[in-house]
Formats: structure tokens, sequence, C-alpha cells
């Protein structure tokens, strides 16, 4: 940090209007950074209406009349036998090759895919936790072996297996669960397995030891809720891969199978279509690219919420004018004006490395 | 001299990784009752007849033991087997179907990098301007979504578009370089496209990352200090040791490129081994998805290898350890 830097932190604060000291848990402060950050919060409130759209699917269905299997071929199909375009004949996102209700089927594929995403986060984050922990705590051989299993199911083909399985067990949900939840945890482990080894040497921990605590109340007592944070980012940023994966699988045909919707699914017959039937392509797609981006912004959202560094980039980003005035009356007082900056010493790449 | 041993110990653990790999397949397919493993091997319309002459020619009453060793030994003569399908050798079929596949993966690659990195480089270098933020939505928009929805939307905002309107140089499918190189970019440059957008997405965040941190150092401000070029510092300095963190990630990704091949091979209708593959999960083709998945491990091996001989290259330490 430089000394200019310093100075700008000294008269925010003097400028900052006095409030009463209080004591705040870190999850209070990191509340109160968030509720701060617009992008988090509209995201946030994306990804709520999305579960309560997935939710309310059998009530939406019952709404317009359109049961998410049954074929309209006479008010859903053109004389062609294409799909009709959105507000036609009341299919409000238009219909699909066999004249069912798009918007129906997109609602009950959100059901699925954020299913999929929110269980096989969960699972993966229960076993990534648990292994990063194994690992980095027992270390030696223990620690060798799992963490060269972590690199390895880090850098396999996660199509080949998703293929094979396939074959072997045929395509279900239970299986997409398995595949995504496979690859879920090593991530998370091979994070928390960094952290507890820097942990583990904390004096803390040593007195805990000291006082008698055994290795399993040291590791889920002592040193999990120092990780909490980082494993509530990567859940939230591993959501929209699960999405995605899910999505994937099933648009080549080796995840949920028709009829049960799926926007992977629903995908996969769109591209037959895309000539005739532009939104047979864009809702799904749109649907799917909301949901992911918003998980996305949200797990950048908490992870700068987190991080104490990011209340001075937040404070930055507020006063930036005043601080562009202040760095012009300040020029040739600073030892920046030694070296020209670029503006990249100027904040730290927190949050968005 | 270290370099080599480097190599030499590299391919040996390879060689392990790729035997591990076949064993678990030859678990996978055939620790199962032989009727069943027949029959999927023989496809699904198989005759009775059939199912029991591939019993006999590959030897499945025989102890799990011995098909086992078969099998290592088939591999490693580099026989595949043959799809009872279409009485066809899977070697063949391999051997058919690598074009499109490499045509897929050499432009991808080539773009997704050049693209990653290189905007990578430039928001880092140009921290909070107009053109970072701009990269910061593309990344985040590019993270989000799955190769096969940019395909799709490329297929539609730019392929039927241009050739309504006349224009045909841009095409779906495939068509080997053979038949003129114009025609052979016209059919891949929406594969290239596809593939690259979600890695370099990944690549660009990743350098940008780095090399912030990297520019941030103290021997940034000493080389600064006496007096070499911007460009010089940025690229000689900087950009050369923010690279190592990004060649490791590319060991992980190899993977990853895979199911990106098979997504871009669907949607644009290339053909190629993805497609095969999938294909023949469609079929029960069993002999065909051992060969791919066989295949498709010794690529990653492989890719690794380079990898990790050009990481050593970059980063010293890395041969001594």
């Amino acid at each position: 940090m430089s000394i200019t830097e310093v100075e700008f932190q000294v008269a925010s604060v003097e400028n900052a209007p006095v409030q009463a000291v209080e004591g705040r848990s870190q999850w209070q402060l990191t509340w109160l950074r968030l509720r701060s950050d617009k992008v988090a919060i509209a995201s946030l409130i994306v990804i709520v209406i999305m579960f309560a759209l997935a939710l309310a699917s059998p009530a939406i269905a019952a709404l317009v009349h359109h049961p998410p299997n049954t074929a309209y071929p006479l008010t859903g199909e053109n004389v062609a036998g294409n799909p009709v375009g959105p507000g036609t004949n009341g299919f409000l996102l238009g219909t699909d090759d066999t004249g069912r209700d798009l918007l129906v089927r997109i609602l009950y594929g959100a059901r699925i895919s954020l299913f999929v995403g929110v269980v096989t986060t969960l699972i993966g984050t229960v076993a990534g936790v648990a292994v990063g922990l194994i690992a980095g705590y027992f270390g030696g051989v223990i620690d060798t072996i799992l963490a060269r299993f972590t690199d390895a199911v880090l850098a396999f083909p996660y199509i080949v297996l998703a293929l094979a399985l396939a074959v072997v067990l045929g395509p279900s949900l239970t299986v997409i669960i398995g595949v995504i939840s496979f690859f879920a945890w090593a991530g998370i482990a091979r994070i928390v397995r960094g952290q507890t080894l820097s942990l583990k040497e904390k004096e803390y921990i040593e007195a805990a030891r000291s006082l008698g605590a055994g290795p399993f109340r040291i590791m889920f007592i002592d040193i999990l809720p120092n990780l909490l944070a980082p494993v509530l980012v990567l859940a939230t940023l591993y959501i929209p891969n699960a999405v995605v994966f899910e999505s994937t699988l099933s648009f080549l045909g080796l995840g949920i199978q028709p009829p049960t919707a799926s926007w992977g699914n629903i995908l996969a017959t769109a591209t037959n279509f895309y000539t005739v039937a532009w939104w047979y392509t864009v809702f799904p797609a749109l649907a799917l690219l909301i949901t992911t981006l918003a998980f996305n912004l949200l797990g950048d959202g908490i992870r700068d919420a987190m991080d104490p560094g990011t209340e001075r980039l937040l404070a930055a980003r507020r006063g930036a004018k005043k601080r562009r005035a202040q760095r012009r009356e300040m020029k040739g007082a600073g030892p920046s004006e030694a070296f020209p900056d670029p503006g990249t010493q100027a904040q730290p790449p927190i949050g968005l490395g | 001299m270290t370099i080599a041993r480097f190599l030499i110990r590299r391919i040996l653990s390879g060689i392990v990784v790729l035997w591990l790999v076949a064993t678990a397949t030859f678990l996978l397919f055939f620790a199962r009752p032989v009727a069943t493993v027949a029959r999927q091997l023989a496809g699904r319309e198989a005759t009775p007849a059939v199912i029991n002459q591939v019993i006999k020619n590959l030897g499945l009453n025989q102890p799990i033991v011995v098909q086992y060793w078969h099998f290592l030994d088939n591999l490693l003569h580099g026989n595949l087997g043959y799809s009872y399908f279409t009485q066809e050798s899977v070697n063949t079929m391999v051997r058919q179907d690598l074009p499109p596949t490499a045509s897929v993966v050499i432009g991808g690659v080539i773009l997704w990098l050049v693209v990653g990195l290189g905007i990578g480089i430039l928001s880092a270098t140009r921290a909070r301007s107009l053109f970072d933020r701009l990269s910061a939505i593309g990344v985040l928009i590019g993270l989000s979504m799955p190769t096969f929805v940019i395909g799709e939307f490329l297929l539609l905002i730019v392929f039927v578009p241009l050739n309504q309107h006349g224009f045909h140089w841009i095409q779906d499918q495939y068509s080997g370089p053979s038949q003129g190189l114009g025609t052979w970019i016209g059919h891949m440059i929406l594969p290239w496209i596809t593939l690259a957008a979600v890695q370099a997405a990944v690549y660009t965040r990743l350098m940008r990352g780095q090399l912030l941190t990297t520019l941030g150092e103290d021997y940034i401000r000493t080389a600064r200090a006496k007096g070499l070029s911007e460009r010089r510092v940025v690229f000689r300095h900087g950009v050369r040791a923010a690279l190592t963190p990004v060649v490791s990630q590319l060991g992980v990704d190899v993977g990853q490129l895979l199911g990106g091949v098979i997504v871009v091979e669907q949607v644009f209708g290339l053909g190629g081994l993805g497609q095969v593959a999938v294909q023949s999960i469609f079929d029960d083709n069993l002999p065909v998805i051992i060969g791919f998945v066989i295949v498709a491990a010794a690529f990653v091996v492989v890719a690794n290898i380079i990898v990790d001989l050009a990481y050593a290259l970059l980063d010293p330490r890395v041969r001594i350890a």
C-alpha cells in the first residue's frame, strides 16, 4: 500500500459521520457489505424468483391450462407442422416441435436444473470439506493419496465418465447427480486442504490440543468455522457450473430423458428447428443464461463482501470523483510521482482475479 | 540433462495412469454377467447366434483374469476391437473420424489462448478502463454460458441470416482442408469461436488476476526504474512470470476441452470422434465407447505431459522438485 493510499483512507474516515462503535459478527459485516452491492442483491432477487417460479410451475401450468407433457397439435402447430410463435393461441412463449407449451416446459426444466444444481453442490461441498480437512490435518501418506486423487479427478474429462456410466447404468437423474457430485468435491477439497494446512499450525489449535481435544474435535469445531466463508463462496460459484453441466449432459442425450423437461434436452431438440422457430432456442437458453449469470454474480458479490479489503474498494468506488480531485492536488507530493502509476497498483486485485 | 530426466519420469507416470484407466475401463464394462456384456458388445439388434459368436470370439466364458490379459494384450498391439454393429474395426473408425476432431481442437485452442491471454493482458495493463470493464462483463457471460448455447446462438444470429442473404462462406458441417483452405476455415470458424469462447473467459480472468499481482511486485518497479520500455517490462518481466499458474491450469482444462469438443461436434454436425461416441451410446455400441474412452484418456495423458514440459521450461524450479 502506498503512502498516498493511507492518506486517502484517513481522509475518508474523517469525512464519515460519527457512529457508535458496536460489536458485529463476521456474518453481520458480510451482510452489511453485501446489502450495498446492488448487482449482488439484484442477482439474489433473480435467483429467488427463479426458485419461486420453479416451485410454482404446476400452479402456472394449471393457470394457462397446459400440462407440461400434453401436446396441442391443433393450436400449438401451424399448417406446416412447425411450432407456433410467442403469443399465438394462448402460448405465451410459443410451442415446441410437438406443440407443447414452451413456457410450461421451461418452468418444469427449471425444477430439474435448480434441483440438480443445489443437490450436487451440497453433496460435493460436504465431501470436499471432509476430504480437504482430513488431507490437510493428518498430512503424510493420507494427504499424498487424497491430494493425488483430487488432482486426478480435476483433470479427468467429465464427459468421458458420463458417457461410460450412461452406457453401463443407463442415463437417469440419479446417474447425473452421481456424476456431477463426483466432480464437484475436488475443487473445494483442494482449497480446504490448503487452508487447513496453514490453520493447523496456529497457536489456538495447539492450545486446543493441549486441552485434550481429539483430532476430529479440532477439525470440525476449531478449524471448520474458519473455512465457512471461502466454502460458501466456492459453493455458490459451483451451482452455475452444475447447472451448465446438467444441461450439457441432457443436451447430448446422456442426462434427463424426454418427455421429462430439462433446459438441456429442450435445447437439444430445438437445434433441429432454429431456422423456423427462433423462440424455441432463445427462451430456454435465456432462462439458463439468466440463472447461471445470477449465481455467478452473487458468488462474486459474496466473495467481495467476505473480504475485509473490499471495504476500501467500495469506499473508493463511492468516492472516485473526490479521489481523482485529491490526486490532482497531491501530484508532486506522493512517492507515486516517481513511478507513473498505470492504474494497476492503485487497488489490489481483490475478488477480480 | 535434468529436462530429459524430468521428461522420462513424466512419461513413466503417464504410462501408469493409462494402465489405471484401461483397468478401470475393463472393470466397468466387463466385470458383469457374461450375457449382459455379450449382448451389449453385440449391439441392440443382435440375434442369439451373433451373441454366441461374440462370446466365443472374445472368450467371455473364460476367467476374468484371462480376459483382462487379452484386453491389455490387444491394447498393447494397438487393437481397439471391432464394432459388431457395423462390422468395422474401431481403429479404422478412429482414424476416419479424427480429422474433424483434430481441426476443432487445433483451431479452437489457438483462438482460445490468443483471445484469452490477449484480452487478459490488455485488461490488466489497462485496469479499471472501459475496455477492462467491458471484458469483465464478457468474461462473466462467457463463464455462465454452456458451450452448446453459444454454438446455437451463433447458428441463429450468424449462420442463418448470412446464408439467407446469399453469403455462403460460413457453413456448418465439416469440410476438410484438402477441399480448399478457405472452405475449411469457413466451415470451422463458428466451431472454433464456440469452443474458444467459454475457455477464453476463464483464461482472461486468470491472466488478468495473475498479471495484476505480478505488476505490483517490487522487481517490476525496479525494471521500470532502470528505464526499460513499458512493453519490455510488461512482456519480459510481467507476462512471463504471470504465465506459470496459467500453464498449470492448462493441464486441468485439457479434460474439459474434450467435453467442449464433443458438444461442438454435436451442435455443428461435424462428425468426428465425439459425435460417433455419443451416437454409439444410442446404438448400444460398446466396443466404440471403450475405444473412445481409451483414446480420450491417452489424449489427456499426452497433453498433460506436453503442458508439464512447457511448465518446466517456463519455471526452472519445477525441474528440480
